[in-house]
């Protein structure tokens, strides 16, 4: 479904990616992990093409991204940071980017999971940061697209919106569609992901399951197998 | 794009300062049209401000309107929506919203005071057209630098400089380069040196119109002695629709290679 080939992009004198090649065929959940800095962001943005590399190809179902715009109909995309136009209220919000978009949108079950109700009328300038993220994921879930990429999703999220978010993207996995997740919550991605992909210094350094994870680390739990890539790599 | 320029629009005529500056114009051309009691007195006067103010308005609107709008265009970016549509609409929709305050601002007192009924009424129209493509391209340039530079203190810095050498130091500089190679012939460069600001530009064709030759300076001299009136009012037209599309062509280049 997603096929990246030897992607490269430096920023000023960072390098970020320095050749990253990458094959996520349809369906499942899909964790890209790696230490602050590794690429990830920069990584999924490229797919959406926010952030035009120096080379390499991205393509998605055959067919090359770059310069293109309408496949993002495709594609779900929760953003890092929940950051809105502040003087918009959610109700205004959400009704744009519905009418940006102008595809068929389950907006309301997903305002009343959340619990947005009371917020409809306020400024997102005024919101939590928590609400704000609340209301980045209605953005996100609303549509029906084969893809999603989600960026950090559980930033400020209360334990019962963690639940319905986990519920969330299980019943999107359960309708085949292919899920893109960073976090570095370790236990979200034991208990969720099908695969990892691990990101270090702008590189593919390690895909497969957890469970060959654990074993190429030889450590138990996944937190600590990652914690021992990351020191040997230092040393 | 009409969706995006329809949302950017909106939001500027929400914030406080479309009211001010509309608030502005309209106090501007009642004072205007109660001291001078003449439209057309009134309409040099208004040059002179329009032709300074205008490009100050859009220049720093431009600028920050898109540093404010980064949210929104980023939100727009992961959308299924062409990039150059993004940062069109968004210009379209600032320069826009400026010109309808100008529009409306100066348009109502003179429609109160008459002047369709005046004989002043194409004179008015070719100020309001002249302010209209300062705006217009004073919040392309703007809008040029404010994606150029991620930093708004030097983008700020650099907009404002832009405005005050247009404004400003340019006819300083132009009228030394006069005095000093005042022994040559200063004619075809006076007149290139002219076509490249649109202030200036927008000065001559003003007073092309108004037909003032006191006014006119040695500049404006040349240009109608080159041209004559109609030749030189439409060559000054001409050369102020290049002086916006270049920039907005620009939008579209550097909006095209830039990473959010």
């Amino acid at each position: 479904m997603i096929e990246i080939n030897n992607l490269r992009k430096r920023f000023g004198k960072v390098q970020v990616l320095e050749g990253v090649s990458l094959e996520i065929s349809g369906g499942g959940i899909f964790a890209i992990l790696g230490p602050n800095g590794s690429g990830k962001t920069t990584l999924i943005k490229s797919i959406l093409g926010m952030v035009i590399p120096q080379s390499g190809s991205i393509k998605i179902d055959n067919n090359s991204i770059e310069g293109k715009w309408k496949y993002r109909e495709e594609i779900n995309y929760l953003p890092q940071i929940a950051r809105f136009p502040e003087n918009l209220t959610v109700h205004e919000l959400i009704g744009m980017i519905k009418n940006l978009r102008s595809q068929p949108a389950n907006d309301q079950d997903l305002i009343d999971l959340f619990g947005l109700a009371p917020f409809m009328d306020k400024k997102l300038g005024n919101l939590s940061g928590g609400t704000k993220q609340k209301v980045n994921l209605v953005l996100t879930f609303m549509f029906d697209s084969p893809l999603l990429i989600l960026d950090e999703p559980t930033t400020g999220l209360d334990p019962v919106s963690l639940i319905h978010l986990k519920d969330l993207i299980r019943k999107e996995k359960e309708a085949g569609k292919t899920i893109l997740i960073t976090t570095h919550i370790m236990d979200f991605v034991e208990t969720m992901a099908d695969e990892i992909v691990f990101l270090l210094e702008g590189k593919i350094y390690f895909k497969g399951t957890v469970n060959e994870l654990k074993k190429k680390s030889d450590q138990n739990d996944l937190e600590h197998a990652i914690a021992t890539i990351l020191t040997e790599e230092n040393v | 794009m009409f969706k995006i320029l329809q949302y950017s629009f909106y939001d500027l005529v929400r914030s406080r300062w479309s009211y001010v500056y509309f608030a502005f114009y309209l106090v501007l051309g009642f004072a205007l049209l109660f001291l001078n009691s003449s439209v057309s007195k009134s309409v040099i006067t208004l040059m002179n401000i329009i032709i300074v103010l205008t490009p100050m308005i859009g220049t720093i609107f431009g600028v920050m309107y898109f540093y404010s709008a980064r949210e929104f265009t980023e939100l727009l970016l992961a959308q299924p929506i062409k990039r150059s549509t993004i940062f069109l609409g968004q210009y379209l929709g600032v320069a826009l919203s400026l010109t309808l305050s100008l529009v409306l601002g100066l348009g109502v007192p003179f429609m109160v005071y008459g002047v369709f009924q005046s004989s002043e009424i194409w004179n008015f129209g070719l100020l309001l057209i002249s302010g209209s493509f300062l705006t217009f391209i004073f919040v392309a340039i703007a809008s040029n630098i404010a994606l150029k530079h991620e930093n708004k203190i030097k983008g700020f810095g650099y907009a404002i400089f832009i405005w005050l050498f247009m404004a400003v130091i340019y006819d300083g500089l132009f009228l030394i380069s006069l005095v000093v190679f005042n022994d040559y012939p200063l004619d075809k460069f006076s007149l290139i040196v002219t076509m490249l600001n649109p202030i200036d530009l927008s000065r001559i064709l003003i007073l092309l119109k108004l037909d003032i030759s006191a006014l006119l300076g040695y500049t404006g001299a040349v240009f109608q002695k080159f041209f004559g009136t109609n030749t030189g009012m439409f060559a000054s037209i001409g050369v102020l629709l290049i002086w916006t599309g270049i920039p907005v062509y620009f939008i579209n280049r550097i909006s095209a290679k830039k990473d959010f």
